[in-house]
């Protein structure tokens, strides 16, 4: 049943994927890109991660892909032309996605995977050992009648613990790029000719 | 036991399916009833079953004042010509209409119809998904119906089409942002994403806004009321902003837009846009019923009175439910036949000038308020005075925005 799935979803994406290269129109690659975006979202509750798979949704099929779709629709554009590719951006283009492999192939070399545990009552009660015991992440773990892996409140935890800083930079980080959109979409509006 | 749940889950997903769906042919039926009263008319109450077109003498008036009518409303959808006109893009116009409906319908998935039943050792919670981040879902699910829209006005290829499209786009990415921020406050009086445990919180210690029993009655709840009242109005008016009802109805604005985004649309595809709209108005109330008025709770510490996990006190539940959600839906109702449209930039102005900072104030004064037990009274009221500066500063900044003369802008 979840192998099902599992191929299901990763269909969904990879056929989002190529779909999304072959189309000629943008607004259907627009949306076979949103395909892609709910197969993976598809991928990663299949592993659990509910709140990765609902914020891939959220932020990236519901938000970006639709702001695309929308500058898309006011820029009024028609289908690509086919192009002659130069051989230049053909080995770029496989040179990149390789030495992205390559990063992942060493990092996953370089991890300390521990062995695969499935999820059942045993093992979360095994992990709950490890948090504080008036915590929502133990009591959920710990509970009764229908244990749960709390994945929200486990990401939370690690953010606003081990990864509190980073997090701060990052926000810091945005402030500072929308400030300056909004900045630089200013100064254009003033320069540009008025109407009569 | 596997079986048992799967045996369940397809039980509530029909029940549940055909539960919302009969809501949204009541729904319209409520809304041209309750329209006819608000304008002082009679309205459709005395549609008869035909049987006369069968043989027989005389059609058949059941007395139900008019429920018959969305009988009657559905089949001439059916019936009437499906025109495509010719120069519309065919594959994203017949795909539309889909997209409006279908993400609906899927959110209801996670809603707690009633409290769990119990059978032996196995514990049925009456969600079809009894998720760890339902609010979340409902939000991500529900920003997939913008598609359906804009593909409509994008795809009808002419104008008027076209301009409901893109408004519409723009208003619901907007109103998006202020609908998320505002309901943080609930979620950390809560402190869990999961509906079903929020539901059975507020049976046990009061309903989020009206906290008379249980742990509701302690000082720290009823000065959360500050924030939690502004956060449903927030979310209440973001919620009529998303469903593109009256007041917020621009994308259709017939003055101006003929019929908007669903002007080329014809019979069944019409219908579907209609009766997408009624659904994403019936899954608004019911998160609004679920976070701020106790879901299926009945409310005043009866609950607890209540046997747990019995089959009957499950429907009883799922009744209360229901009535509080068309209680709602007659607010829906209410307030487009009494508040006129607002102007395009008046909404904008709302949704970004007023609700986004609105929102973002009141998630902090929520904070500051939970965290008097944990940093005292003192850094409590330098942190207060700290916050009214900013919100007296970004009013200023605000109010001036909203009034700026527009110079250099197209």
């Amino acid at each position: 049943m979840h192998s099902l799935l599992f191929y299901l979803f990763s269909f969904l994406a990879v056929a989002g994927g190529i779909l999304l290269v072959a189309f000629r129109n943008p607004v259907s690659s627009a949306l076979s890109m949103v395909l892609s975006f709910v197969g993976l979202a598809g991928l990663f509750i299949g592993l659990n991660a509910y709140f990765v798979g609902i914020v891939q949704i959220l932020v990236y099929a519901g938000a970006i892909m639709v702001l695309f779709v929308f500058i898309i629709m006011l820029l009024d554009l028609n289908n690509e032309e086919k192009v002659k590719f130069r051989s230049s951006t053909v080995v770029l283009g496989i040179v990149i996605p390789l030495c992205l492999a390559l990063q992942i192939l060493g990092v996953i070399q370089s991890q300390d995977t521990k062995e695969f545990q499935p999820i059942t009552e045993e093992t979360l009660a095994a992990a709950a050992e490890s948090f504080p015991e008036d915590g929502a992440i133990h009591k959920s773990l710990a509970h009764e009648k229908t244990p749960k892996l709390p994945d929200t409140n486990l990401i939370g935890q690690q953010i606003f613990t081990h990864y509190n800083f980073p997090l701060q930079v990052i926000g810091a980080l945005l402030l500072v790029a929308t400030i300056g959109v909004v900045v630089l979409s200013k100064r254009t509006a003033k320069t540009r000719p008025t109407d009569s | 036991m596997e079986t048992t749940l799967l045996i369940a889950a397809a039980i509530k997903i029909g029940v549940f399916l055909g539960v919302t769906l009969t809501l949204v042919s009541v729904c319209v039926i409520f809304e041209r009833r309750f329209s006819a009263i608000i304008q002082d008319r009679v309205g459709p109450n005395r549609t008869m079953i035909p049987l006369s077109i069968l043989g027989f003498k005389k059609d058949l008036a059941l007395p139900i004042g008019g429920l018959t009518q969305p009988m009657a409303d559905g089949l001439k959808f059916i019936l009437k010509e499906d025109f495509t006109p010719s120069y519309v893009r065919k594959a994203f116009f017949w795909l539309a209409p889909c997209m409006t409906m279908v993400p609906a319908l899927i959110t209801m998935a996670v809603v707690p119809f009633g409290s769990p039943i119990e059978f032996g050792d196995l514990v049925i919670p009456m969600a079809v998904a009894d998720l760890n981040v339902g609010p979340l879902f409902i939000f991500a699910i529900a920003s997939l119906s913008v598609y359906g829209i804009t593909l409509a006005g994008w795809s009808s290829n002419s104008k008027y089409p076209f301009f409901g499209g893109v408004r519409s786009c723009a208003q619901m990415i907007s109103y998006e942002i202020a609908l998320g921020l505002s309901v943080i406050p609930v979620l950390m009086m809560f402190g869990t994403l999961n509906l079903g445990h929020i539901v059975e919180y507020q049976a046990n210690n009061g309903w989020l806004l009206l906290p008379f029993w249980g742990e509701g009655l302690t000082a720290e709840r009823w000065w959360m009321l500050i924030p939690l009242v502004v956060s449903f109005f927030i979310f209440t008016t973001s919620i009529f902003a998303e469903t593109n009802r009256t007041p917020f109805d621009l994308p259709e604005c017939e003055t101006e837009l003929v019929g908007g985004y669903h002007t080329e649309y014809s019979s069944m595809k019409f219908a579907l846009f209609f009766l997408g709209e009624y659904a994403a108005m019936i899954i608004g109330s019911a998160l609004i019923v679920t976070l701020f008025f106790g879901g299926w709770s009945i409310g005043f510490g009866i609950d607890g009175l209540l046997p747990t996990g019995a089959w009957w006190v499950s429907l009883l539940h799922v009744g209360c439910f229901l009535t509080k959600v068309t209680v709602f839906i007659l607010f829906f109702i209410l307030v487009r036949w009494t508040v006129p449209r607002f102007r395009y930039d008046q909404l904008m102005n709302l949704g970004w000038i007023v609700f986004f900072e609105a929102a973002l104030i009141n998630v902090f004064i929520a904070a500051l308020i939970l965290a008097v037990p944990h940093i005292g009274y003192l850094a409590f009221g330098v942190c207060l005075a700290i916050l009214l500066v900013i919100t007296g500063v970004l009013f200023a900044i605000a109010k001036s925005a909203i009034h700026a003369p527009k110079e250099g802008t197209v």
